[in-house]
């Protein structure tokens, strides 16, 4: 078999793997829905303000920003903390005495977060459409979309991978991968939309990290130009991060459990 | 003669300032089940995973298959099973599905069915990894080390923790695998494992091999003194054989010759028609070789 066959065939496990376990099957796919939900009953049938003078509907904000969230969940809350857990577990330094890459392990947990990360965007987005009448990318601007998907999944996967070496135990997985992407979020208008009191500082912040950029990316693919310019500097920023994410990885991820 | 599968001189592994081995010389040839046997914290792990490849050695030279375990090579990698103190499996697949993961890294692996056989697994092979109990475990452990068919397995303290019956089921998984012609390099420190296991044994203690041989002849076993006991009321006529009272009226005495010695003391007690109450006779076994080789810190878990 080849390398990449092997990790094609990783990823069939990785699948078999995620869907059989309720946790991380259920809360990857019920929290996006159930926060779309949420948002959107609180905060009515209104408008929101994307740019100056342009408005989309509530419903199509959210399906964006949800879309963005589940993504970004799948790909970096998923890979950092379930690795941290199969580090400690010893499952990772039964992997390296094999003869098999390591790169091809961890290419095919890659891989599979691409396929969830865009099941995710359509389950979001048919739940948009069916629900709340949401607008959703088409033509030439879907290629676009779907290069973002691609490319948001794999940089945040790449740095969740890069995240495990600063995650000493499984115990401390989930506070610290939560503590680094929670504030990223709410700090890049994924829950509540930036307006015009946004202090400035938290405009900086978004703009030097990657989650604003893929959720502008994401934006850009619903709301559709003229109302919202798609950039394709927002997906160069994205993939910088993820570039800067695998070569960390590649120096800094462990094999073996901490103790 | 064939080429040893496993070659070791003057091994050493510091950490910080802390020296866990000491300059270790090993050989184990092909086909040969050897037992490194040893307290915890004698240098065992340390030692098989230099071996395994997991760490780099700070001294020394050691070759496995004939290359550098610093730096093995897919091809060698293929051709080693390794068992690993602790490590887990992922907890959803089953065993079939697990088995069968780990058998698709290696070139020419063995049909999932024939391994889960020799480990004793196949009522379980359609059940999840989690369902299975610790020793069940263990031996998925081993079906996953044999699924590429390696030449070479190593057994970190393949026993650790079970019960006795548990330990039973997975030696009877190591003779199945000596019996496959498998070379084991077996770590543990229990003595009966290593005596019921293995054609070698090395004994290791801070760091340094103590004793090396078959488990029937280590450390002077088969050439130390037998130890024989037994009580009498009348010690008239007794011969002179070096004896000594114990506490509770038994006489104790050790000797090189038993069989000339026991000779003299049973053809004196029929003489008298009388009787050699509570003999006993006692070959050291190789725990008592152990303990006085490791410094009494046996048996501990």
């Amino acid at each position: 078999m080849s390398d990449v066959t092997l990790a094609l065939r990783q990823v069939r496990f990785t699948n078999k793997e995620f869907w059989r376990n309720p946790g991380s099957a259920f809360f990857t796919f019920a929290f996006p829905l159930m926060f779309l939900v949420i948002f959107t009953a609180l905060l009515g049938s209104g408008t929101v303000e994307v740019a100056p003078g342009v408005f989309v509907k509530q419903s199509t904000y959210y399906v964006a920003a949800m879309s963005a969230f589940a993504v970004i969940t799948a790909a970096y809350t998923n890979i950092a903390i379930g690795v941290v857990f199969q580090r400690d577990a010893g499952i990772l330094k039964r992997t390296k005495g094999t003869p098999l890459p390591g790169w091809a392990y961890l290419g095919g947990r890659v891989l599979h977060v691409l396929i969830i990360a865009v099941l995710l965007v359509l389950i979001t987005s048919a739940f948009g459409v069916v629900f709340y009448g949401a607008d959703v990318p088409t033509g030439t601007l879907l290629l676009k979309f779907a290069a973002v998907v691609v490319v948001g999944s794999m940089s945040f996967a790449a740095l969740g991978l890069a995240t495990t070496a600063i995650v000493p135990n499984a115990d401390a997985a989930p506070p610290i991968v939560n503590a680094i992407i929670l504030p990223l979020l709410f700090l890049s208008g994924i829950f509540i939309p930036f307006g015009v009191e946004t202090p400035e500082w938290i405009k900086t912040v978004a703009r030097i990290f990657p989650v604003k950029h893929f959720a502008d990316a994401m934006r850009a693919g619903f709301y559709g130009p003229p109302r919202f310019e798609f950039l394709w500097r927002d997906v160069l920023v994205v993939a910088i991060w993820g570039l800067a994410g695998i070569i960390l990885a590649a120096k800094f991820f462990t094999w073996e459990p901490r103790r | 003669m064939a080429e040893p599968v496993i070659q070791v001189r003057d091994l050493r592994k510091s950490y910080q300032d802390v020296e866990a081995v000491r300059g270790l010389d090993l050989t184990v040839e092909s086909g040969e089940v050897f037992a490194l046997l040893g307290p915890n914290g004698a240098g065992k792990t340390t030692t098989v995973e230099i071996l395994e490849g997991y760490r780099q050695r700070t001294g020394g030279e050691a070759w496995v298959l004939g290359k550098d375990p610093a730096n093995l090579d897919r091809a060698t990698k293929a051709r080693i099973g390794i068992v690993l103190q602790s490590s887990g499996v992922d907890p959803f697949l089953t065993v079939r599905e697990t088995i069968d993961m780990y058998r698709g890294y290696y070139p020419h692996p063995r049909p999932v069915d024939e391994v889960v056989d020799v480990v004793g697994l196949s009522e379980k092979r359609d059940s999840r990894v989690n369902k299975l109990s610790g020793g069940q475990q263990r031996r998925l452990d081993v079906a996953i080390a044999l699924a590429g068919d390696p030449e070479l397995l190593f057994l970190d303290e393949p026993t650790t923790g079970f019960d006795p019956s548990a330990r039973r089921h997975a030696w009877q998984v190591v003779r199945n695998l000596i019996a496959l012609g498998k070379t084991v390099f077996l770590t543990t420190h229990y003595m009966d494992e290593a005596q019921e296991l293995a054609k070698r044994v090395a004994v290791i203690a801070n760091g340094v091999i103590v004793a090396e041989g078959p488990p029937a002849t280590i450390g002077g076993r088969d050439t130390a003194q037998t130890v024989i006991r037994f009580r009498v009321d009348d010690r008239e006529g007794l011969p002179s054989l070096g004896h000594v009272p114990l506490g509770d009226g038994t006489l104790e005495l050790r000797t090189e010759h038993p069989t000339k010695v026991l000779h003299e003391l049973t053809a004196w007690a029929l003489d008298r028609g009388s009787d050699l109450e509570g003999l006993e006779v006692r070959r050291p076994t190789l725990e008592d070789v152990y303990l006085q080789l490791t410094g009494g810190e046996a048996g501990a878990e």
